[in-house]
Parts: structure tokens; sequence; C-alpha cells
């Protein structure tokens, strides 16, 4: 992949205000489950999103890609509020799920994480078992009734296609696992709990081809029950997996359609760059 | 300097360096052995069954066994433990978990090092003038709370080191599943650091369970066996002290048993934590 081209963006000074985003015409055809509106945010002084605005379709794939610290990760992090746990963090704008901002005051954060599930980059199984795992967020829910926890296990393990590798040993530890197998167990327990949205941030970045033709196969299922926003470095993934993507560069959308016209026929210079691999 | 003087002269010293070493070694490890020989051998032969099933006498050509020092510092240890040990544990947990740079969190910290380093003597005269002339007598429980006060700052600090082992992709896993920081905290990250809490918990126990002079200022020590904690309540330490300074040889005797018994529970203690921390590595692993 040549470097020699990398398109350095100009000096602010000599700038005016960077293009505004461009949304493909197909977006405003789909019912939306997430809005995102003029959201920025910032890590102490440095500015990591300018002014972001998406919608995110209801059950459909949505793909956030873009090079390394262009705020895409930041940006599905905020979704769920987990950039709270960050110290000196601070956003402007909204993000409507539901009807509500979920920066409003009253937002019960907690009940929030229980709609959105949330995959990560490296596995994080816990030390506890695989059942354990899987039931996790149903426990904190405050349900006991072991009946509903084993079928509700079940399920989310066959979602995952993990109950025939470990109805036998639902109870050895789950760091037992293979990595493929443990971020598997990771979606399932993110989706036990039955959340409207999944987010998943670069889910497959630390697993083998083979675990992540895996994932990429259950998340093309999953698509039927959640809506599904994903992070990823690795543009054909992308491409194979989501039916929407959005680029971003430098903490600024750029554009944000189909997948297949993105691909194809992107309106943006920069995304043309990106995609042709010029740059990151 | 090149040339084969050179090396001649750099391997010369190197060589000397290495000898140097392994004397020295050898002569410490010489003398911890001949102590500790002649501490157990001394402890040996004063030791017998009526040590631990025999109260003191009072007479001190025939002074009995040390039944209820054994008994009143498992009791004073006990005691302590409940109170220091959660108390350890949640100051730890607030260290480690909630507003790590906080204003109050800088001070704690530095008073829980400074107070882990404070001689116990300062314990013990603060817990006479705190817990014992209040309620007009020695007493176990000023004992107990003297030991606790030692043991707080330990754990606290060896509590907050090992949560901070625990990875942040656990906090956020469960987080993201929705779960309070609160019951993350009990749930996913205290059970993660658990195994490292607890040895630090027991090396807390092993040095408790050696002091002396915080318990010469509270509880004081008692001939007879009890487990009333609102009188003076015996221990082994101090029961050690009272007879190695007295005049009888036949106490002091009994003072060597006592000390060999200290000594092994404390090696008892220190590896049982060595087995546990390379059974929680290789379990890591």
């Amino acid at each position: 992949m040549s470097t020699l081209s990398i398109p350095r963006p100009e000096p602010v000074a000599q700038q005016s205000a960077p293009p505004a985003a461009y949304v493909h015409p197909e977006l405003a055809g789909e019912r939306h489950v997430l809005h995102v509106r003029g959201f920025s945010l910032h890590y102490g002084k440095k500015q990591a999103l300018f002014d972001v605005s998406l919608d995110v379709p209801e059950r459909k794939v949505t793909a956030l890609i873009g090079p390394s610290g262009c705020g895409k990760s930041t940006l599905l992090r905020s979704i769920n509020r987990l950039n709270d746990t960050i110290a000196g963090v601070r956003v402007a704008g909204a993000i409507d799920y539901q009807g509500r901002n979920v920066y409003d005051r009253s937002t019960d954060v907690i009940n929030l994480r229980k709609r959105i599930g949330m995959v990560f980059q490296k596995h994080n199984p816990f030390p506890m078992s695989i059942f354990e795992n899987a039931v996790y967020a149903l426990r904190i829910a405050g349900e006991r009734n072991k009946r509903t926890l084993a079928d509700a296990a079940e399920r989310a393990l066959r979602a995952t296609a993990l109950w025939n590798e470990t109805k036998d040993r639902l109870h050895g530890s789950a760091l037992a696992l293979s990595g493929g197998q443990q971020q598997r167990l990771c979606i399932a327990r993110a989706i036990a709990p039955e959340p409207e949205i999944l987010l998943m941030d670069e889910p497959c970045s630390a697993l083998d081809p083979i675990a992540t033709a895996k994932v990429e196969e259950l998340i093309l299922d999953l698509r039927a029950k959640y809506s599904v926003a994903i992070v990823t470095h690795n543009m054909q993934q992308a491409a194979r997996v989501s039916d929407f993507t959005a680029f971003m560069y430098l903490g600024r959308l750029v554009e944000y359609g189909p997948t297949g016209t993105i691909f194809q026929t992107p309106k943006r210079g920069q995304t043309e760059e990106y995609i042709c691999g010029r740059f990151g | 300097m090149r040339g084969p003087l050179h090396d001649t002269i750099s391997r010369a010293t190197s060589h000397a360096m290495y000898t140097i070493c392994i004397v020295f070694t050898v002569f410490i490890l010489t003398v911890l052995a001949l102590v500790t020989g002649y501490l157990v051998y001394l402890g040996f032969s004063s030791i017998s069954l009526s040590f631990s099933t025999e109260d003191p006498t009072g007479n001190p050509a025939s002074p009995g066994g040390m039944r209820n020092a054994l008994i009143g510092t498992g009791i004073l240890v006990g005691l302590a433990s409940l109170i220091g040990v959660p108390m350890g544990i949640l100051t730890g947990v607030y260290l480690s978990e909630y507003d790590a740079d906080s204003w109050l969190a800088g001070p704690v910290r530095f008073v829980c090092d400074v107070l882990a380093g404070v001689p116990s003597i300062v314990v013990g005269i603060l817990g006479y003038e705190l817990l014992v002339v209040p309620m007009g007598r020695f007493n176990g429980w000023a004992g107990a709370l003297a030991l606790a006060f030692i043991m707080v700052p330990i754990i606290a600090r060896t509590t907050e080191e090992m949560l901070r082992l625990v990875p942040n992709s656990y906090r956020e896993a469960s987080l993201g599943t929705g779960a309070s920081k609160a019951r993350t905290i009990f749930t996913v990250v205290l059970p993660a650091a658990m195994g490292s809490t607890i040895t630090g918990i027991m090396l807390a126990i092993a040095r408790v369970a050696g002091e002396t002079a915080p318990l010469l200022f509270t509880a004081l020590g008692s001939r007879y066996l009890t487990t009333n904690p609102n009188e003076p309540f015996p221990s082994l330490t101090v029961q050690i002290y009272k007879y190695a300074t007295g005049p009888s040889p036949e106490e002091k005797r009994l003072a060597w048993a006592g000390i060999l018994i200290l000594i092994s529970l404390i090696f008892v203690l220190n590896l049982s934590v060595r087995i546990i921390s390379r059974k929680m590595h290789t379990k890591a692993e």
C-alpha cells in the first residue's frame, strides 16, 4: 500500500470550514433507531469528534470505517455513554434514543446500557463459568428463576453457535475457551438480555481468520433481531458484513451511505482515497 | 590499557567480586541457620503437650502451659480481622475504584502509607489513652482494636494495588451490560483480585499475630483462660515477653517454646501465601 500520496489536510488557517458530510439519500428511506445530532466530544483539551450527525437504521448492520484516530470508536462508545468512565471527557450535541437524548441529566445510564449491548475489541469474558458469563446481564437485572436463566443462556449460546461446543461444560471456566469462542461468548453475553442495539468495537481484530469468518457469519444472522453498529479497521470486512457504511476522518463524518455505493461510487474524494488504500 | 594484561585484571576482578558475593551470602545464611537452629533446639526441648493443654499456674518452678495464651491470640487476631479486614478492603476499593484521583484519595493513600509504618508501641499507647482509660481497665476489645488499627492500612494498600491490576476490560464489559458500578466492583473486579487480596490479608494477619507492644498497653495479658474481651486478655506474645524477662528458668524455657510456636505460625502463613500465589500464577497462564 503506497504511502507516498497521503493527502495532507490543508492547514486550518487557510481553509474554510470542511465540507459537510455527504449522507446518501437511501438512508432517508430507512427507519432509524438512533439519531446522533451535532455530536462533539473533547478529551480534555483535544477535540475528538466534530459535530457528527448520523442516523443508525433499524435491524441493519452499519459499519464505521476510517483511519486510526478518526473517532469511530469514540463515537461508538459515546452511544452507550461508556466514555463517562474516562476522566476529562466533555460532550456537546445530542444522541437521541427512543425519543430522548442519551446525555440528558435524567437518563438512567444503567437502563440504557441494558438496551444497548456492547462487544469489545479484545474478548473479555469474566473469570467465571461460561454459564455465568452468559447470564450475567440477567442476574444483575434481578432474574433469579433457574429455568429462565437456563433458557436465556441456551438461547444466547445457540445464537452465537456456541451451544454445541459448550453445552457439556457450561459450568467450566470461560477462560478455557479459545479466543474465537471467547469472543462469541462475549457476543452471547451482550445479546442475552435481548438489547435493541448492539455496538461492536472491532470485534474480530484479535481473532484468527477462521474465527473471524465465524463471527462475521454471526453478525449477518444477528441482523434479524438487532440493529448493529460495528467499527472496523478492515474494509473488506465492512464490505462483507454491513448494509450501510459511514466513513469518518479526523473526527468528522465524511460520507455515509449504502455499503455498495460507498465502496463503488463514493461521492467524496477522501472516501475514495481511503477505500483505494491511499492512506490509513 | 588494552591487551592481555587488561583482560587478566578484568577477569580477576570479576572472580574476586563473585567470590565476595558468595562469601557474604554463605555468611548470612550460616548466621541465619545457626540462630534458627538454636531457637528450634531450645524451643523443641521445651515443648510438650502440656504447653497447649495447661494454663499458667503462676508457680515459677513449674509454670504449666500456655493454653490460654494460644487461645487468647487466636481470639484477638480473629476479632481484629473481623474489624480490620472489611474496613481495609473497602478502603482499598475506594482508593482504586472510586475517584482514584479525587482530592480525598491522595491524602487517604498518604495516611495509609504513614500509618503502615508507625511503630506499634505508638499504637499501643494510643489504644491505652482512647480505649483503656475510658473503660477503666485493660480489656480485650482494646487489644483487638489496636491490632485492627495496624491491619487496616496494610490491607487497604494491598487491596488497592491488587484491584488496580485487574484489567479495565472487565470493568468495561460489566458496565457495558448495564451493571452499576458497585455491582461491577463486587461481582467482577473484587473476585478477580480475590486471590491476591487474600494473600495480602494473610500477611497482615501474620504481622499482627506477632505484635507485642500494642497488646501490652491495651489487653495487658492474663494468667487465666478467658474468652471475655471485657477483661484483661491473654496473648502469646505478651506471655512470652513476661516469661522471657522474668527470673525463673522454667518460665524462660516455656518462653522458648512459645517463640517456636510463633515462628512456626508465621512460617506456615508465609508458606501458604507462596503456594497460593504460585497456584494463581499457573492458573492465569
